[in-house]
């Protein structure tokens, strides 16, 4: 990470704020008004949305093996996802993914 | 009636959320653990934990910052994974909305996954509550999770800073996300979502980063959006 101190904190500060204004927004700001459909539908799919694109290029080409994909970690991603869909369990999730990388990382 | 008053309902709140340590404990330790791996040092780490509260967006905004990517697409990025907190405060406000300002300023800013769901589980189990007896159940949920969140985070970003460079903790990020987004995939338009996301993603991996991630954010919520719309419901 090469941002100067005074950036990073600029990044919390706004990320702070941005986060605190989403969360007040109807509670305080908006009030009763309804936003129209087509926003909220739009705004439903935010966290599939975002989520998936930042992990996919770290999944296929990570850095630590200078940009070649590593069958374990691939390995590990879709044991993830695949578990954690499963069982709608989080935790459930991560528990796979870290168990697939260590053992397949010891065997290959 | 002594059960009813705000105290009571504050101090429910607090057991209530008890259980829901379990879960946040370990997201504060990893949070903790890449935060300081990323190059955040201890105290800019906890800032933004106590200040933000919001484990996906800070994990977001962690990889994108180990990226060196613009400060506008950590931002962006980092935010649009909170949107999701604006329906949260609307289908908030009718149950709180007749509070007082201040009550509702902290509702804003301990309206996360937990207490929110925690909360409106119980607003639909006991109607009759008074506005100010639903804020005093959220606090208190808020009062168990907040303190259980920062302590972890420093747990892990203490601890972290002892783990080794060479144990590759690349994966943590990624398996965590994945983690957190697949329950989230409920319908075939959120499933329609993420397909896109991942493979405009890829496509869009020449941009600098950020950029191509928003790009990729905003395809999908179209695509989400509008199957949804076919389909008729979520």
């Amino acid at each position: 990470m090469t941002y100067s101190d005074a950036t990073i904190w600029w990044i919390i500060v706004a990320l702070g704020l941005g986060t605190y204004l989403i969360r007040f927004s109807f509670l305080g700001l908006i009030g009763a008004r309804q936003l129209p459909e087509w926003l909220l539908r739009h705004l439903r799919y935010t966290p599939v949305a975002v989520l998936p694109g930042l992990v996919a290029p770290l999944v296929l080409w990570p850095a630590m093996n200078g940009g070649q994909t590593d069958p374990a970690g691939l390995a590990a991603a879709v044991a993830t996802f695949a578990i954690a869909w499963w069982r709608k369990n989080v935790l459930l999730g991560v528990a796979s993914g870290a168990l697939t990388l260590t053992a397949l990382n010891m065997v290959l | 009636m002594p059960a009813t008053t705000s105290n009571s309902r504050f101090r429910a709140g607090m057991a209530a959320a008890l259980p829901f340590l379990l879960v946040v404990f370990p997201f504060g330790v990893l949070f903790g653990v890449v935060a300081t791996e990323a190059g955040l040092d201890l105290v800019q780490t906890m800032g933004m934990t106590f200040v933000v509260i919001a484990g996906a967006s800070q994990f977001t905004a962690v990889q994108l910052m180990s990226e060196n990517a613009p400060v506008w697409t950590v931002l962006a990025a980092s935010l649009a994974v909170n949107l999701r907190m604006a329906m949260y405060s609307a289908s908030l406000q009718p149950h709180v909305g007749a509070a007082p300002f201040w009550a509702r300023a902290l509702v804003g800013y301990t309206n996360f996954d937990q207490t929110y769901a925690m909360s409106m589980l119980e607003y639909e189990r006991a109607p009759d509550m008074t506005p100010m007896q639903k804020v005093a159940y959220f606090l208190g949920a808020a009062t168990t999770i907040i303190p259980g969140w920062c302590a972890a985070t420093y747990a892990g970003a203490v601890g972290g800073a002892l783990i080794p460079d060479s144990v590759g903790l690349e994966f943590a990020m990624p398996i965590m996300f994945l983690a957190m987004v697949a329950p989230m995939v409920r319908s075939l338009a959120h499933l329609a979502a993420a397909a896109t996301s991942v493979i405009v993603a890829l496509l869009a991996a020449g941009l600098p980063s950020g950029v191509g991630l928003l790009v990729a954010a905003f395809a999908a919520m179209l695509v989400g959006a509008e199957v949804e719309r076919r389909r008729g419901g979520a």
